[in-house]
């Protein structure tokens, strides 16, 4: 079991900020999380001892920077069980994604079928959008059941030998259900098919085997886990990898060129990362890993799922409330105040201290299916208490439009 | 006007009446009406704004969408407002509602029951939701002054 409490201590961010005159309750998870203040002294290392470039110098300190970045990635392999040549460091998830979308394309011709569904992240559906409009691919959607969930029948009436590539979420960023990947995989594979899995919103929040699991990509990004913006990554298949292209060329990831046009590029993960790096927040990715590491991500899931039970317990009692996903597998928590638009709410939350975000989370094509123009997310992580949840509830209970109007007066 | 201005109840009241009962809530789909789609990423009101503009004078403004409390009664106040109005009245009066969004010195008696958003900045994401259909107006007077009418 974790200690919320002692845990709770090494964020900054969770001692007593206020927020428009209330104890601050951060329940944005979804969107990103806090760090704990061994992330923020690993990111002011680097540039209070180390400083210089990576992959570039011949002295000590450039070597020093070199081993502490590669360092990031070996944890990283050895957090997803994957192969430290099969880790490409990105900006983020939705690069991650793109990466992947665009580095593909070259073996996808007229009338092939990318496979997603209505409930993926607006990165994970629009570079695949676009791939189709360019190469004449079909981009079709998996049904959903009524709750939103999808149902692995549903994945298996729609597969055939025309399907070339399953882009889907592991764990949906709008509604938190976990998809059965694995058994994914498996089908896809049986049909020839690629499967590039979004990690963005599970690798946070369980353990993830992409070598169990056996997808061909995966993309996640470090602010959504205690870690700093600005980097993230994609694994792949190191097969895959190299047979695909870079979106970008340039320095840093070509091994030979000359001036006649011929390039040689590196092997993979380095022809993916050209030009320098965000240095300080790998390092600080680093230590992201290290600290969810040393408290267990099968105890932070158990924590979490725990947590979220107890809220849905006590929200499921009020009778102002729609909740979208009572039965979500992760710390998100979908909802609106009956009669009351999405974003009066978010102020009236606001300005109670407690943050929670309104609007479609990118999941655009999801709102046809809940029949609802906008919802209200509240996403939990390890760090969040019960004690929060209660005055969470007390808010959500006050929601009234009244209310709701009353912020700005 | 000051004394109804410090009485949140009664302004309350006005956002609560337009946002329930919004006025020229009906687009014509007119074709010499000018339109704005107001919607974007951030925001998730989603409003379609038109105006018949004859010279330089609003003849009528009507609007439609998705959209919260604030954008639907601003807008709903700014139609009512700026309907009738002359360019440069209708000029003058945006001029003063932006004044008092962001805090200066404004006319309030030009502003009528647009005052009741004179504290919205205590939200300050919400400014947007208060501008969205005055934006939509300010741009389409823009383009039928380039238009010359
Ligand atoms: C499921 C999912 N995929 C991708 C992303 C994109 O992540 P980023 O904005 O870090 O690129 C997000 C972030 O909200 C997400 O929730």
């Amino acid at each position: 079991m974790i200690d919320v409490e002692k845990i709770r201590k090494d964020f900054p961010m969770l001692q007593n900020k206020k927020m428009q005159g209330h104890d601050l309750i951060y329940f944005d998870n979804a969107a990103t999380t806090f760090k704990p203040q061994c992330v923020i002294d690993a990111v002011t290392h680097y540039y209070t001892d180390l400083s210089v470039n990576a992959h570039r110098g011949d002295y000590e300190l450039s070597y020093q920077v070199d081993s502490e970045y590669e360092g990031c990635r070996k944890a990283v392999a050895s957090f997803i069980h994957a192969d430290e040549k099969e880790i490409v460091f990105t900006s983020g998830a939705s690069n991650s994604l793109n990466l992947v979308a665009y580095g593909y394309k070259k073996f996808l011709k007229k009338g092939d079928v990318v496979l997603s569904c209505e409930a993926e992240h607006a990165s994970n559906i629009l570079p695949w959008m676009k791939v189709c409009e360019e190469v004449g691919c079909e981009l079709c959607y998996i049904e959903l059941d009524e709750e939103g969930r999808l149902p692995i029948e549903n994945f298996r009436k729609v597969m055939n030998e025309r399907v070339k590539v399953v882009a889907l979420a592991q764990v949906t960023n709008v509604l938190g259900y976990e998809v059965p990947m694995k058994e994914i995989c498996a089908i896809a594979h049986e049909y020839g098919a690629i499967v590039t899995m979004d990690i963005a919103q599970s690798a946070p929040h369980m353990s993830v085997d992409v070598k169990d699991i056996d997808c061909d990509f995966a993309s996640f990004s470090a602010h959504k886990m205690c870690g700093p913006t600005g980097i993230g990554v994609l694994y792949g298949k190191f097969e895959l990898l190299q047979k695909m292209d870079p979106f970008m060329v340039g320095g840093g990831s070509n091994a030979r060129f000359d001036m006649c046009g011929n390039i040689l590029l590196k092997d993979a993960p380095y022809k993916y990362e050209t030009g320098t790096p965000a240095i300080e927040a790998v390092i600080g990715f680093h230590a992201a890993i290290d600290y969810l590491s040393a408290i267990g991500m099968d105890n932070i899931h158990q924590y979490e799922q725990e947590l979220h039970a107890y809220a849905i317990e006590k929200l499921s009692k009020l009778d102002n409330l729609i909740l979208y996903n009572p039965h979500a597998d992760g710390g998100i928590i979908t909802f609106n105040v009956k009669d009351v638009f999405a974003q009066d709410a978010a102020s009236y939350f606001n300005s109670q201290g407690v943050a929670v975000r309104a609007g479609q989370h990118c999941a655009k094509l999801l709102m046809d299916k809940l029949n609802t123009s906008a919802t209200l997310r509240a996403s939990c992580t390890f760090y969040n208490t019960k004690e929060e949840v209660d005055r969470f509830v007390e808010v959500c209970k006050n929601a009234t439009i009244e209310n709701c109007l009353n912020v700005f007066f | 006007m000051s004394e109804l201005m410090n009485d949140p109840m009664i302004l309350r009241q006005i956002i609560m009446d337009h946002y329930q009962y919004p006025r020229n809530h009906e687009l014509t789909h007119d074709d010499t009406y000018y339109t704005r789609h107001m919607a974007s990423d951030s925001c998730i009101d989603d409003i379609h704004v038109e105006a018949k503009i004859q010279n330089h004078k609003i003849e009528d403004i009507r609007f439609d969408g998705v959209a919260c409390t604030i954008a639907t009664a601003s807008t709903s106040i700014m139609s009512e407002l700026l309907m009738g109005k002359t360019i440069d009245e209708a000029n003058h009066i945006i001029e003063n509602y932006h004044a008092m969004i962001d805090g200066k010195d404004y006319d309030e008696d030009l502003l009528e029951e647009a005052v009741a958003f004179h504290t919205v900045g205590k939200q300050a994401n919400r400014i947007k939701c208060a501008t969205i259909g005055w934006k939509a107006m300010e741009e389409m007077i823009a383009e039928s002054e380039k238009n010359g009418k």
